[in-house]
């Protein structure tokens, strides 16, 4: 009873937090409310025993991905008025595309069944919670099992990340920025010099 | 009703996948939005896939839940880079008017 109205909650909550992400008028509030949807979505993730998952949500999604997004809505100069021009022209277009995915997954939820030998095809059974916590099992198993995964998601993230360097990265003219190797380079035969000022001359 | 089961947690994540594609549609003038949108779609995979891992009691669809936040992180880094370049070259992120890849 209890846990079935937080899950209301929770579900009614990262829906509304929704519909606000694609119907906000300022993308600041889209990105706050996409951050309230994870949330819920971690609280979902918790009401399913994942808690592993649920924090790892929290800690990714709002805390990087998240706040990601907000310095690049608040980096762009974006007309706030312009953006919402021809909100209601694609409105049926997407209304139609929108209602007919609801409806063929609403009719899928209703005649999908699972497979007769299920049972058999678990490849890691979840051991029980008193015995041994979500995030501990979830780490064997990723260690152990999934290593080479879990190798190549770390490559995927350094692709992303080297990706994501060499696109933003730039050289501005102007610009007077300390270069180590230069400074190191410098030698005082090569930046000093001694003149002998003859007396009143100047040079 | 006050009984969950698997239905509830994949009706969320239907929803929540459905209102992803709507947003796609719908927002036309904004690159990032359309981004939130693809979030929000692999957040309702995610679901789906912690909700069969949990009423199966199998624990691989968590693996590959946090497999998918890898990849939606990456994906997230990435966009976000290209929206800024594109910005910087063109000062705007009007999808109508990302039109250079046509010839």
């Amino acid at each position: 009873m209890f846990s079935a109205l937080i899950f209301y909650m929770f579900a009614a909550l990262a829906v509304a937090s929704g519909v606000m992400v694609i119907s906000a008028r300022n993308p600041v509030h889209s990105v706050l409310f996409l951050i309230l949807c994870f949330f819920n979505a971690a609280g979902l993730f918790l009401l399913l025993g994942a808690e592993f998952l649920a924090m790892v949500l929290v800690v990714v999604y709002v805390g990087a991905v998240a706040v990601l997004f907000l310095f690049v809505v608040m980096m762009l100069d974006i007309n706030v008025v312009e953006l919402r021009e021809g909100f209601l022209q694609y409105l049926p277009t997407g209304a139609v595309v929108g209602i007919v995915l609801l409806v063929e997954l609403m009719v899928m939820f209703g005649g999908w069944a699972f497979a007769p030998d299920v049972e058999a095809l678990i490849q890691a059974p979840a051991p029980a919670a008193e015995q041994i916590t979500n995030t501990e099992a979830l780490g064997r198993l990723l260690y152990t099992t999934y290593a080479y995964l879990f190798q190549a998601s770390g490559l995927l993230l350094l692709v992303a990340m080297v990706g994501t360097i060499l696109l933003t990265l730039r050289r501005r003219e102007g610009v007077r920025k300390q270069v180590i190797a230069r400074q190191l380079e410098r030698t005082a035969a090569g930046s000093v010099e001694i003149r002998k000022v003859p007396t009143g001359g100047g040079i | 009703m006050f009984e969950i089961g698997l239905a509830h947690y994949l009706t969320v994540a239907a929803i929540l996948f459905t209102l992803g594609v709507f947003g796609i549609f719908l927002n036309r003038k904004n690159v990032i939005i359309i981004m939130m949108s693809i979030e929000l779609m692999l957040l309702a995979v995610n679901l789906n896939l912690v909700a069969f891992s949990s009423f199966l009691n199998d624990l691989v669809g968590q693996v590959f839940a946090m497999f998918i936040l890898t990849v939606a992180a990456a994906e997230a880094a990435i966009g976000l880079a290209i929206v800024v370049v594109f910005f910087r070259n063109r000062g705007t992120i009007a999808v109508e008017e990302i039109s250079q890849l046509k010839g």
